[in-house]
């Protein structure tokens, strides 16, 4: 379990600049659901861009939270993603 | 992690094309996460080898440090890590994934 306020400051943290999109999809502080726009998943593969937010959250991963899915894009692919809606 | 580990999930990883670390085997998912890649895996009709993470707490930590990624299921196409639930399914409705299956699946014949 752990405050969604802190996992929001650690990934805005890692991510100056960037936007953080949190939601604690049941209410208990351990299942969450991010989205991160952010210049530096730019050259990334998908499976890098989040291997930068696990190394993000630390140990946080390591039992506070039991599941998080994740969505990141670089702003280029935020924009065209957003723009289809 | 020591070296007898290391070697042991380098073998594994190798020792198939398609391999799936899961919770629970691919009949009974422990887990929703791993049942929609399972149900993926299923649909494209690949040929994958299931590895329950559950059933041995070694390399369920190790595994985790071996590849910097903190969560299951992880799927691993040639030796790669392609990812956890969310890239594979993304993968999935993009067609990436069954091009990536398919390419290798002609280059050995």
């Amino acid at each position: 379990m752990i405050e969604p306020d802190r996992v929001r400051e650690l990934l805005q943290q890692a991510f100056p600049g960037g936007e953080v999109e949190l939601v604690d999809l049941t209410g208990t502080k351990d299942h969450f659901q991010a989205r991160i726009v952010s210049e530096r998943f730019a050259g990334r593969s998908l499976v890098e861009q989040h291997q930068l937010v696990y190394q993000a959250l630390g140990d946080a991963m390591n039992g506070p939270i039991h599941a998080l899915a994740l969505k990141t894009y670089t702003p280029e692919a935020w924009a065209r993603v957003a723009g289809g809606r | 992690m020591d070296q007898a580990l290391r070697d042991r999930i380098k073998s594994t990883i190798e020792g198939h094309r398609v391999v799936l670390f899961m919770k629970g085997n691919r009949n009974f998912p422990a887990c929703g996460f791993s049942a929609q890649v399972v149900g993926i895996l299923k649909k494209l009709g690949v040929d994958f080898a299931d590895v329950n993470i559950l059933a041995d707490a070694e390399l369920r930590q190790g595994l985790k440090e071996y590849s910097n990624w903190p969560t299951y299921p992880q799927l691993y196409v040639d030796g790669k890590l392609v990812g956890g639930c969310d890239i594979v399914t993304s993968l999935s409705e993009t067609g990436e994934l069954e091009a990536m299956l398919r390419a290798g699946a002609a280059s050995n014949g």
